[in-house]
């Protein structure tokens, strides 16, 4: 099916926000389809749209005017409950922030996205264990994210994004709290992952290392996609910036 | 391809049983024992204060006080329910504020639990259910309180034969003021805030900054 190539589709999205009595276009009739199983990195300065295409992909948002399909399906036309059907487990999140519950144990954390999805809770621990243990956090399932360090709870995060099997991860600045040594780490995880899973992730970023493991980077500016560039082109480009650090 | 057909892969979500979402609430009670303990403490006062008002009115019901005519009976009278009405509303903008609180610094929480496919009444249920607990455990130790030190001062005073004349009904009629009241209160201050922050799309609600 020639329709299914692409997890995701944007068609001139355009989202707008009301500043008092200005109106910002944050974004500007986007086009983008991401293929099934890519590992897509947006990027731009802040201010560009890009944490807002983000949110739009992500069903987190609505656009003012155009739509977004993932799997063929509007965004538009679900109501609440398909929308959080969808998020549950279709697409799975990671936030700059990690996001974990603070009150929950890192393996309270990893399956509440499937106890929100009605698995029975001896299943969903033992997914979790899994989980956590595929990004090598087997020794701390009982751990809160408070006794955690930075890289930990973002692993413990992208565990949970992956507990219902989605079709798409989204990650939000993954790295963007997180020092040199444990982003790239990180990224190496997501990478794998990729790979192994046959997972698409999307990510928005401004950290140059993303690009080295991207299949495509989207670069954004002003509400626009400036330029998309193939893993072809990225290459040459990687390969110069290493070269200035 | 039109939208049912579009719709036909993607499910409905399904509301969670009550017990996974009192078991969530009553875990964010207990980690956050002291922060709950203090919203509770403002409840449990408001309705002490409710329950030695009423508990005092059953008192003096029961005292042969031949000297106090019909006249100055009306004014005690009027003047109690006057204190009880302000100590109401004393304790309900207490409360409102105290669940306010509790609600916006969990916006983030919020958008989390609904980007991993939380529905909105989902995350209403657990702020209701969470301060419907406080409500219950604080408006009974209120009462306790209230209700037993003037119960307590007027057998030092007139003995313990009082409380048998007052009987045990009415006793706990004022406990069952005090629990409606003091319950009822709290989810109501609650309700608002909750659904407000539940209706918020994800964005927005993970956005906020307190």
């Amino acid at each position: 099916m020639s329709a299914n190539e692409y997890v995701v589709r944007t068609k001139d999205v355009a989202k707008e926000f009301i500043m008092g009595d200005q109106v910002l276009r944050a974004l500007d009739g986007v086009q983008l389809d991401i293929r099934r199983g890519e590992y897509i990195s947006i990027m731009g300065p802040s201010g560009s749209g890009k944490s807002t295409l983000f949110n739009m992909v992500g069903g987190l948002d609505k656009p003012t005017e155009g739509s977004v399909f993932i799997n063929d399906v509007d965004m538009a036309q679900l109501d609440a409950h398909e929308l959080a059907y969808l998020r549950c487990r279709t697409i799975g999140y990671i936030f700059q922030t990690f996001n974990l519950i603070p009150v929950m144990t890192a393996l309270e954390n990893c399956t509440l996205p499937m106890i929100f999805a009605g698995t029975p809770t001896e299943e969903a621990n033992e997914k979790g264990i899994a989980l956590l243990k595929m990004v090598g956090l087997g020794e701390r399932l009982f751990h809160k994210p408070t006794e955690l360090s930075g890289g930990q709870q973002q692993r413990v995060a992208i565990a949970r994004s992956f507990a219902n099997d989605p079709a798409i991860i989204l990650a939000d600045e993954p790295t963007g709290n997180l020092d040199l040594k444990t982003g790239k780490e990180i990224i190496t995880l997501l990478k794998r992952l990729n790979k192994e899973r046959g997972v698409t992730i999307i990510s928005a970023t401004h950290d140059l290392k993303m690009v080295d493991v991207s299949d495509r980077v989207v670069w954004i500016r002003d509400g626009k996609i400036e330029r998309i560039e193939e893993r072809a082109d990225l290459d040459l480009k990687v390969g110069q910036m290493e070269g200035e650090e | 391809m039109n939208n049912t057909t579009a719709n036909a892969n993607v499910g409905r979500q399904v509301q969670l049983p009550l017990r996974k979402a009192f078991e969530i609430s009553l875990k964010s009670i207990r980690i956050r024992f002291w922060r709950s303990m203090i919203t509770a403490g403002g409840i449990m006062l408001g309705i002490a204060f409710l329950a030695s008002v009423l508990s005092t009115a059953l008192v003096q019901a029961q005292m042969p006080d031949a000297a106090m005519d019909a006249k100055a009976l009306q004014a005690a009278q009027n003047r109690q329910t006057w204190l009880v009405i302000m100590s109401l509303l004393v304790c309900t903008v207490g409360i409102t504020n105290s669940m306010l609180m509790s609600v916006t610094e969990r916006y983030k929480e919020i958008g989390t639990m609904k980007c991993l496919g939380a529905l909105d009444s989902f995350v209403v249920e657990l702020f209701i259910l969470e301060s419907g607990l406080l409500g219950v455990i604080a408006s009974f130790i209120g009462w306790f309180i209230g209700a037993g030190m003037i119960l307590l001062l007027a057998m030092s005073s007139h003995g313990a034969a009082i409380v048998a004349k007052i009987g045990f009904l009415p006793i706990l009629g004022t406990l069952g003021i005090s629990m409606v009241v003091g319950v009822g209160l709290t989810m109501i201050a609650t309700i608002a805030p909750a659904i407000r922050a539940a209706k918020m799309p994800p964005a927005m609600a993970l956005r906020a900054e307190i």
